[in-house]
């Protein structure tokens, strides 16, 4: 066995040994080798210059607007018999080489729709190189899935239960030995004879309660008035769909958007900042960025698996909406507008400026909307009733600086109601006509 | 003990042994329950699983099921844009500039759109004309639920290619048999459209295009053709001219094309006291009229001698005219205003003769006239009688191989329509074609029907004058399968051009003279002294109006003199009752008369809404036994006559109308169409089967009273102003120059510890005054002067407000929705100021000058020709409101701003404040106009509901409404100038009617800007406020109204 283990042991350092030498030997190999043909590129560095030069058109393993990069250096050489030279020209002047006509670029160039290649005649052999070798990485497989947290939290659990469960049955026991104990009592009793003093039979209370007019008068009147006042709650939320949670016909995640990515509401909500309504953002709209993410990252769509979301399947319903063909990276031209549902139906007498409170009052949308960030599935979050709207006009104030629009109203205003800050209300925000016409 | 009473039902019981009783005891029914019909099939009922119980359960289920889905809220879907117009936000209003040009009406007006629907039509600041009542109302048209959806052929629906390839080949034929094909179209004045028309001659060879104008200016149009050249009409600015005498013209109306009022307003405003003076002479009680300084009702006969007489008196020449001596006074007097008004003076004339206009012209030119304008001669009327006439001729003798029609509706607008039918009957006739928007009278008896886009939905060009072009472009895409007359013609002659890029190449060419045709579109307006420019339409319409003057009987009108022309007009004489038609400023020439909003307009001067009539003189109907009387449910009825005129004849009801004059009578156009209307629209009668010879004038006619009575729809019956000055404040230029503003506009006076007080002054006040001083204090001012009545206020109310349309019968119980409605008052006595005085001296009750009966007096206005004065009211918005002190749920409350607010989804309907408002400007709810098919105007069907504005709520039955002083365009307003952060300027608030008011009689601003035209005007002498003494300090300003009596 000793033997054995320190033979194992020999071997190991013996494969480490000539592991190191290799390596250095390869990198004094590589150093020195100026006279090899292919430069091997440095897949690191590769993946920063990819990213910072062509992501915007390529992808590793789906077309987009241009081809699929994946090997890309292996492909052409086996397809197409062209090597390095070509695709240095091709990368530094695609436009020059379709010019001056070579044929596969022609033939390259025409499959995406007479889409030019911007040239990038300040990209040097060796960071071609390094981009090359990063498009020649094999695919990273998906990370595995982290393991269950909750295993952690069982730990801790059981201990409570465990404590729990024992007081549960000590107590079981403690009244298991009192009703013991008082049964031997009663037949001790009985057997010497002694009397246990039978309790006097009174009337029942419900009897006197019954009998006591007054009470009953008292408790009617009681009932009455809280029933009234559950009625009353009751058919006032009547029409208030605070915690409205529809289904939408797209799962659409403001947490995943407005919150991870941090996108500003208005850059969907656009019209928000000039009009009353703050607009469902149309479909091109989403396709500004979703042109090219046709596909979370596995860490997201992980995430959804805890909502029960398939997160590519819904940016596929996107696609189908708006009519987008990702193999072709072109329009259809049919598209199927999306039906949402509406969350926040304010009736039609009743009438909200979305610009007024957004652009002149400055108010963050959370106020209203929640925490939308948070929200996978939107709801509404405000009761949206004249009460809530008339509460938060008494206690917010005007935003009146930097806009001269104020200064004369607010001067002589402040003055009168002898304050530094107007309210909303002050202003006359508490007019019926200012919101019902 | 109990009783053992026998009681017995029937006598049968007694007997012992009936059988009958025996039998009923066992039986509930006495009949047999035929049980078997219903549960007969017994096959079927054991076939069934069903068992009672099931049934039953399925009752209760569903039942349950019902009850609990009702409990579920509705769930709104929303769907936006796939790809969104970068133009449009959604609920952000765009404006477009385009021009309407329908024939009738010209003008070049801004569209407000909402998310892609046009909802308004608002005064393209930039054109020198506003819009009237029905351009307002146009827009309504758009979505008319009549409208013709695509091409039709025999009533069938048809694509547009197979027209296109059916009428090329009957057209290509039709050219090589040399058979003539005729355009009968509107008036287009469009350079590009004449240029396409050009082109089609020149194609097809044997054309013959024909203008039909179906209110025809054909004399005016030959007269200024004969002396001037050019098939126009001279341009008037009476806002240059210091005295104006018409002769049966109604300018505020729509003479020659109408637009001048805005002119005529300015110069109506006392200014460094002075004003224009005004003389009308007229046999109707026209618009124009009523806003005279001195009125003298006269028979078109007479006219026609009053006309000759002042060309005599101004030139000098003697001229033997037998007149009536107050009316030969008149017109000498005027005759002498004119002479000393010299250049400053006008004279117009609305006598539909050469000899008539020729006069006129020459009295201008004779004057010197500046407002007399032949530089820019207006375009917009082509027509030429003769033509028409001609035409109507050879297609009954069926010299005419096709004809295509636009904009034109002969068989409902001509006066021989059965000629013009018999000629479409022609079997020489191998073509006939109408671009309609509707299936009217004549789409409906062609053979093609070529669905023609709303103006709003088409490119077009229009020379409104010389030298002003103005551009039409769409401001929706084409609701239905559309195609427009010029598309049609580029097809036709081969071209594939788009008609917009063949008017930009027209006008790039042309027109523009190196200006951008983007920034002309954007203007909707481009002017230029180039007089190069109308030569593209000039060609055409040359060759047009050659074929007018050279008409059937071969004479070529050459200039004559107006003296001879003056002689002429003597010789004429006429007989019997004089008919004069003429156009409602409501209705026009009855294009519209689909459009509810229009129909509900009530005429300015009857103040009668859905209906024409025949308007006769009290002398006549007293002659005659015509009758008017209001009766208990608060409406009007009049007599039915039948109007005989050269053997046409018509049953039509009759209104009496004051200042009529005798021996005349009148009746609108535009009335009586049935193709293409909803039944509700489909009211009055036909007066162009009168129209004989287009003369607007037609002697000879007989009136008489034939059985039953009509019933009217009239807003106004209350007909004088009994002597309440307060109301209506009057004086005349004199007095408002010599003596001291509290003699004719003083400030009530009440009584306090017996002392008199100014109702004004703060002690005689109930209220506490609220601080208004900080902020923005809306007030709406009102010049009577410049106000001519003309309504174009009510439609833009209308349409922006999303007043409902209550039909008919509604409007008949006064149960009228309109927020503005313009009062039109007469005076009892000659003037409004004797009428003050007559009541100023009532004493006692009793006697001579007792009250009693003076007032009954006083309610019936003078019939020969009392003075008019019209007021606009709307909700007053009282800061002292005494409607917002009855509510008894508070819906009606004041805002800072000077507004009285309305919360609808507060009112339940008291009607208090409708009760205790001393202007009743209240409008009550009585039924649900939208979404309900009792009320099949526009609210009731998807189409019609588009021309909605979003911003304002659509009210329910049960609740009041009122003005709101627009208070969503105040409040947009005020939130622009917030997101800009700036401060408002003055102009930037308006008001719908305020911004639909081309006459400068309605501004509205902000009193706390002191440097506001609002601010200034309210420290106007002229300035008061509406039944001032019952202290309820109105923001709604009147200016005094002042005539100018002055006798020069």
């Amino acid at each position: 066995m000793e033997d054995n283990s320190t033979n194992n042991m020999q071997q190991v350092i013996l494969r480490k040994l000539t592991s190191t030498v290799l390596r250095l030997g390869f990198i004094v190999l590589l150093t020195f080798s100026t006279s090899l043909k292919a430069q091997e590129g440095d897949p690191v560095k590769g993946k920063s210059l990819y990213n910072a030069n062509c992501a915007a058109c390529h992808k590793l393993d789906s077309k987009m607007t241009g081809p699929a990069l994946r090997n890309v250096e292996t492909r052409l050489q086996e397809t197409e018999g062209l090597g390095r030279e070509w695709l240095n020209s091709w990368i530094r002047n695609s436009a020059g080489m379709i010019k001056s006509g070579d044929a596969y670029a022609n033939k390259i160039y025409k499959e995406y729709n007479g889409t030019a290649m911007t040239a990038f005649p300040t990209l040097s052999d060796q960071d071609i190189s390094d981009i090359l070798a990063y498009t020649a990485e094999e695919p990273a497989v998906a990370a595995a899935p982290p393991t269950d947290p909750s295993g952690q939290t069982q730990e801790t659990g059981t201990p409570n239960k465990l404590i729990l469960g024992a007081l549960a049955l000590l107590f079981g026991l403690l009244a298991m030995a009192l009703i013991l104990v008082r049964r031997t009592l009663n037949s001790f009793a009985d057997a010497k004879g002694v009397d246990v003093a039978a309790r006097e039979k009174s009337t029942p209370i419900w009897k006197a309660f019954v009998q006591n007019q007054f009470l009953v008068l008292v408790t009617v009147i009681i009932l009455l008035l809280a029933s009234a006042y559950f009625v009353f709650g009751y058919l006032s939320q009547i029409g208030i769909d605070q915690g409205y949670e529809p289904v939408q016909p797209i799962h659409y995640s403001h947490r995943i958007h407005a919150g991870d990515n941090g996108i500003d509401c208005k850059y969907c909500h656009s019209s928000a900042r000039v009009s009353k309504h703050s607009g469902i953002p149309s479909l091109n709209i989403c396709m500004n960025c979703h042109k090219s993410i046709a596909e979370v990252a596995p860490e997201t769509l992980a995430e959804g698996q805890e909502f029960g979301v398939d997160y590519n399947a819904e940016i596929q319903k996107l696609y189908a909406a708006v009519g987008w063909n990702q193999a072709d990276q072109s329009y259809t031209g049919e598209s199927q507008p999306v039906k949402w549902i509406r969350i926040h139906n304010l009736p039609d007498f009743a009438y909200f400026n979305h610009s007024q409170h957004v652009m002149v009052g400055g108010i963050e949308c959370q106020t209203c909307h929640g925490p939308v960030q948070e929200m996978e599935v939107m709801y509404q979050f405000s009761p949206l009733t004249m009460g809530w709207c008339i509460n938060c006009h008494r206690e917010t104030n005007v935003k009146v600086e930097d806009n001269a629009y104020y200064t004369k109203i607010h001067e002589q205003l402040s003055k009168k109601y002898g304050v530094d800050k107007l309210t909303v209300a002050q202003m006359g925000g508490l007019e019926c006509g200012k919101c019902h016409y | 003990m109990p009783s053992n009473k026998k009681y017995w039902k029937s006598v049968e019981e007694l007997n012992e042994n009936s059988s009958i009783v025996e039998t009923l005891k066992q039986n509930e029914f006495v009949s047999e329950i035929p049980t078997d019909e219903f549960l007969g099939n017994k096959s079927a009922l054991e076939a069934s699983s069903t068992t009672r119980r099931d049934f039953l359960k399925y009752v209760g289920f569903s039942t349950a099921a019902a009850s609990l889905a009702a409990c579920e809220g509705p769930v709104i879907k929303s769907i936006p844009y796939v790809v969104q117009p970068e133009s449009i936000i959604p609920g952000v209003a765009n404006y477009y500039a385009t021009t309407i040009a329908d024939g009738f009406d010209f003008a070049s007006v801004l569209v407000k759109t909402r998310e892609g629907r046009p909802i308004k039509i608002e005064n393209n600041e930039m054109a020198s004309s506003h819009a009237n009542a029905r351009v307002n109302a146009s827009v309504l048209g758009l979505y008319d639920s009549l409208r013709v959806q695509g091409p039709k052929k025999d009533g069938k629906s048809i694509s547009w290619s197979t027209f296109e390839i059916e009428t090329n080949q009957k057209l290509t034929d039709l050219k090589n048999s040399g058979k003539e094909i005729v355009l009968l179209t509107q008036t287009f004045a469009s350079p590009s459209t004449s240029k396409l028309i050009s082109n089609f001659k020149e194609k097809y060879g044997n054309v013959r295009h024909v203008v039909y104008d179906a209110v025809s200016e054909s004399a005016a149009l030959d007269a200024y053709q004969a002396k001037y050249g050019e098939r126009a009409l001279a341009n008037y600015d009476f806002s240059k001219a210091s005295t104006i005498v018409s002769v049966g013209a109604d300018f505020l109306g729509d003479w020659q094309g109408g637009g001048f009022d805005s002119g005529y307003a300015q110069g109506r405003i006392p200014k460094d006291g002075k004003m224009s003076r005004h003389i009308q002479i007229e046999a109707n009680m026209s618009l124009t009229g009523a806003n005279a300084d001195k009125r003298i009702p006269a028979t078109p006969s007479q006219q026609r001698k009053a006309l000759a007489k002042l060309y005599s008196y101004i030139t000098g020449q003697s001229a033997s005219v037998d007149l009536p001596a107050h009316i030969d006074e008149a017109v000498q007097k005027a005759a002498s205003e004119l002479k000393t008004a010299g250049s400053n003076g006008v004279l117009v004339t609305g006598i539909n003769n050469v000899n008539a206009q020729t006069v006129a012209l020459a009295i201008n030119a004779a004057l010197g006239s500046k407002a007399f304008d032949t530089k820019t001669p207006i375009m917009t009327r082509q027509g030429s009688d003769k033509a028409v006439a001609t035409l109507v001729a050879d297609m009954k003798a069926g010299k005419v191989g096709a004809i295509i029609m636009s904009g034109v509706n002969p068989l409902y607008t001509l006066p021989n329509a059965s000629d013009f039918a018999e000629g479409l009957k022609n079997t020489s006739l191998e073509l006939s074609i109408a671009f309609a928007l509707k299936e009217d009278e004549t789409a409906s008896a062609v053979q093609y029907i070529a669905a023609a886009p709303h103006y709003l939905e088409s490119w077009g060009d229009v020379e409104l004058k010389k030298g002003h072009f103005s551009l039409t472009q769409p401001t929706i895409r084409p609701l239905f399968d559309t195609r427009q007359f010029q598309v049609a013609l580029l097809k036709w002659t081969g071209n594939d051009m788009t008609y917009h890029d063949f008017i930009k190449d027209i006008w790039n060419a042309s027109v523009l003279g190196g200006g951008s045709f983007n920034q002309a579109l954007h203007d909707g307006v481009f002017t230029t002294s180039n007089g190069t420019i109308a030569s593209i339409l000039g060609e055409e319409m040359t060759s047009t109006s050659d074929v007018a003057m050279s008409g059937n009987d071969g004479h070529t009108t050459t200039a004559i003199s107006g003296g001879e022309a003056a002689r002429a007009l003597v010789s004429s004489n006429a007989e019997g009752l004089e008919l004069t038609l003429y156009t409602k400023v409501g209705m026009g020439d009855g294009q519209q008369a689909n459009n509810p909003w229009l129909q509900e307009f009530p005429d300015p001067i009857t103040r009668t809404s859905w209906d024409n009539y025949l308007t006769v003189s009290k002398a006549d109907a007293d002659k005659l036994g015509i009758k008017n009387r209001h009766v208990a449910n608060g409406g009007m009825n009049g007599s039915l006559v039948e109007l005989n005129v050269n053997d046409v004849k018509v049953t039509i009801p009759a209104i009496i109308q004051p200042g009529q004059a005798i021996g005349s009578i009148g009746m609108a156009f535009g009335y009586g169409r049935k193709e293409g209307l909803k039944e509700e629209m489909q009211t009055g009668k036909n007066a162009y089967q009168f129209y004989k010879d287009f003369n607007n004038v037609q002697s000879n006619a007989t009136v008489k009273v034939v059985a039953g009575e009509h019933e009217f729809a009239s807003v106004q019956l209350q007909t004088t102003l009994m002597g309440r000055g307060d109301i209506i404040k009057e004086t005349t230029l004199e007095i408002f120059n010599t003596k001291d503003k509290s003699y004719w506009n003083g400030v009530p006076m009440v009584s306090l510890n017996h002392v008199e007080t100014p109702v004004t002054s703060p002690e005689v006040d109930l209220w506490d005054e609220f601080d208004r001083s900080i902020g923005h204090h809306f007030n709406l001012s009102i010049d009577l002067n410049a106000c001519t009545g003309c309504g174009a206020c009510v439609i833009a109310c209308h349409s922006e407000n999303n007043v409902p349309v209550v039909g008919k019968e509604e409007v008949r119980k006064s149960r009228d929705m309109h927020w503005l409605r313009i009062d039109r008052y007469y005076s009892s006595e000659e003037t409004f100021a004797k009428d003050d005085e007559k009541k100023d001296n009532f004493s006692g009750l009793f006697g001579d000058n007792g009250s009693l009966g003076g007032f009954n007096e006083m309610e019936s206005a003078a019939m020969d020709n009392p003075q008019v004065a019209f007021q606009p009211v709307m909700c007053q918005h009282c800061n002292h409101a005494p409607c917002e002190t009855v509510c008894p749920v508070a819906a009606t409350s004041h805002g800072r701003q000077g507004q009285n607010h309305m919360a609808y989804n507060r009112c339940v309907g008291t009607r208090y404040c409708a009760n205790n408002c001393p202007y009743k400007v209240r409008r009550f709810n009585w039924f649900l106009y939208n979404k309900n098919d009792e009320f099949d105007y526009y609210m009731n069907d998807d189409l019609g509901r588009m021309v909605l504005n979003p911003d304002v709520v659509v009210r329910s039955r049960g609740v009041m409404e009122k003005c709101s002083m627009c208070i969503q365009k105040t409040q947009k307003t005020i939130l622009d100038a917030k997101r800009d952060g700036r401060e408002i300027k003055d102009g930037e608030f308006q008001t719908a009617c305020s911004a639909a008011c081309g006459n400068g009689a309605m501004v509205f601003g902000d009193i706390n800007d002191k440097e506001s035209k609002v601010a200034k005007l309210k420290e106007d002498n002229r300035m008061y406020h509406l039944l001032e003494s019952v202290g309820t300090k109105p923001n709604v300003q009147y200016h005094t109204k002042v005539r100018n009596t002055t006798e020069a």
